[in-house]
């Protein structure tokens, strides 16, 4: 049972380090989907949002991080 | 359009990727066969890979069943937070919040822990499933990464044999060397794959809600450059901010 709950908790773990990082990108990929999907965005500005929000999202992240200590 | 720069990159991201995870499950498969004896790592290491090849079995046909967009829209979130994840992680390690994986480290840890389960009646049973779960939770990530890099352009046996060279790279390189791998520069393959697996992630994602990406998968290179300059400047940027506040703490 532990092994399995070990197996769940690695695959979780997988993609869920900082909690903070994770939310917002998700978040963000469900805005840029909307903004295509119910907005008409064309396809390739709402990846430019993409590409520029994430990168935003990994520099708060990590400046968070290291400015902590 | 699958070409050259897709085959390569999905080739590179599951050979690095893999190479560190295989490293990892290494570590302890070798504690477990110095420690107690080769039988329970073999067998514990065998297992693992059946189950992981059982796994694959079962969920790879499922995957041609969902509709190509759907599939990238969703590999690629994946990919994004597990590109950031490890991006973040290394980014971290390299200005020096966190501290370094240290192999020699984990396997004097897993040593003295099969060490003291000697005495114990079922230490062989113990050691077999240390390497066990070793082999599975890394593998897990393999199996992942493989299907992550591979999956949405049917790119999975390029992604695969990626993988496979990966193990075997490690397999000889440990039967040479007979102790961990503490000398792999392990943090600069993470933040290598981390720039990768993030840049595959943004693109697929963007395919997946219809972006016509200019140039075709040759935009990978382009978000790969993007990608790449945003964690080099940050990284030396908190590098130069680290410097000026310990100089500050001295005066």
């Amino acid at each position: 049972m532990r092994l399995v709950q070990g197996l769940i908790e690695e695959v979780f773990g997988l993609f869920i380090d900082d909690g903070n990082l994770a939310l917002l990108s998700v978040i963000l990929v469900a805005v840029v989907a909307a903004l295509t999907k119910l907005l008409g965005v064309p396809p390739l500005v709402a990846a430019g949002v993409l590409l520029v929000g994430c990168l935003l999202i990994l520099s708060v992240s990590v400046f968070r991080a290291a400015t902590k200590r | 359009m699958t070409n050259l720069t897709t085959i390569l990159s999905t080739v590179t991201a599951s050979f690095i990727a893999s190479f560190v995870e295989v490293v990892e499950a290494f570590t302890i498969v070798l504690a477990v066969g110095i420690t107690q004896s080769w039988r329970p790592a073999f067998v514990g290491t065998g297992l693992a890979l059946l189950v992981l090849a059982v796994l694959v079995l079962i969920f790879g046909p499922l995957l041609t069943l969902i509709p190509i967009e759907l599939l990238q829209f969703v590999i690629g979130t994946l990919l994004i937070l597990f590109g950031m994840r490890w991006l973040r992680k290394a980014l971290l390690r390299s200005i020096g919040v966190l501290a370094l994986r240290d192999e020699d480290r984990n396997f004097a840890a897993e040593t003295e822990e099969l060490e003291r389960q000697k005495a114990d009646k079922r230490a062989n049973y113990l050691a077999g499933l240390a390497a066990f779960k070793a082999v599975l939770l890394e593998g897990t990530e393999v199996v992942f990464i493989v299907i992550a890099v591979g999956a949405t352009r049917g790119l999975t046996v390029y992604a695969g044999l990626g993988a496979l060279a990966a193990f075997l790279v490690v397999l000889a390189i440990g039967l040479v060397v007979h102790r961990p791998l503490s000398r792999v520069p392990e943090n600069a393959l993470k933040y290598v794959v981390g720039l990768m697996l993030t840049t595959f992630g943004i693109f697929w994602t963007g395919e997946g809600i219809g972006a016509d990406w200019p140039g075709a998968d040759l935009s990978l290179i382009g978000i790969f450059v993007v990608v790449t300059t945003t964690a080099v400047t940050l990284t030396r940027w908190l590098k130069g901010s680290a410097a000026i506040a310990a100089k500050g703490m001295v005066r």
